[in-house]
């Protein structure tokens, strides 16, 4: 059944309807992400759920690359998958031992947790579903790298001062705080 | 392809996220579910550029991304300096301000 559907989509973008392929692609992506996602929070190990993260980063770069967003979807790859994570799994490695894989991950209050989770999901699902009946996205090209660059650096100008002042803030903070007196 | 797949996907992902950052104790596992938190609105923020045709929303994405690096830096140091402190990066731990 799924190879039927699959061997449809092929022969749809053979003939030149790449919509089909498109939502596959999509429908693959979500897929995999969400179980990344639902796997990452519920496994008790901290270095495979630092590994779901990379899945689901991953993935979500696709989705950008989908989007026709390549170079917010190259920059996603660089800083998240190459910088945040490498952070991440050293974080992971200087707390090593602070709780131990057998030991409970969750607190005792994911009932709680659960039920919150579902009615977020519930509220804005219910919200977008509500508010964007059928619009549809239809890219045409992707978008150029040239004009994101053009549009940071004149309409834009400010908040990209601002983002810079506060990495040094964040850098010089870390070093404050995390250093040894 | 819709908006509302974009869309729905993206608040699963928040969803999922809300609750790593209630049930887990490990304070770097309550950081890594808001990462997860970020990137689903970048999401949001990419579809809806896509969809006006215009780059605002990509560049938004860009500053979320600088932003998240900041601030995973800032966290991270916090864990590290109460690992040291404490022994314990258990954050159902931390209250003493509790009344």
């Amino acid at each position: 059944m799924i190879a039927m559907a699959a061997l449809q989509g092929f022969d749809s973008l053979m003939s030149g309807d790449t919509v089909v392929a498109q939502n596959i692609a999509f429908g693959i992506l979500a897929v995999v992400m969400i179980v990344a996602a639902l796997r990452m929070v519920t496994t008790g190990n901290v270095v495979h759920a630092a590994l779901y993260l990379v899945i689901v980063l991953a993935g979500v770069a696709g989705i950008f690359i989908l989007l026709g967003a390549e170079f917010v979807g190259v920059t996603q790859v660089l800083v998240y998958i190459g910088a945040i994570v490498v952070l991440f799994l050293f974080g992971i490695m200087l707390t090593r031992g602070a709780l131990g894989e057998d030991e409970e991950a969750d607190t005792e209050k994911r009932r709680m947790a659960v039920l919150v989770g579902v009615l977020v999901l519930v509220v804005t699902g219910g919200a977008v579903l509500d508010s964007f009946g059928d619009a549809a996205v239809n890219r045409a090209a992707p978008s150029l790298t040239a004009e994101i660059g053009d549009t940071i650096f004149s309409q834009y100008i400010v908040p990209f001062e601002a983002v810079s002042v506060l990495l040094l803030a964040a850098l010089i903070g870390a070093i404050v705080v995390a250093r040894k007196d | 392809m819709l908006l509302n797949q974009f869309l729905l996907l993206a608040a699963a992902l928040f969803a999922i996220g809300v609750y790593g950052v209630l049930a887990r104790r490990n304070g770097v596992l309550v950081l890594m579910s808001i990462e997860l938190i970020l990137n689903s609105v970048n999401i949001n923020l990419v579809a809806f550029s896509a969809v006006s045709a215009t780059v605002g929303g990509e560049i938004f994405a860009l500053f979320i991304i600088a932003v998240a690096a900041a601030e995973v830096g800032v966290g991270l140091a916090m864990v590290l300096l109460l690992y040291r402190n404490r022994r314990s990066i258990d954050l159902t731990e931390i209250d003493q301000l509790r009344g």
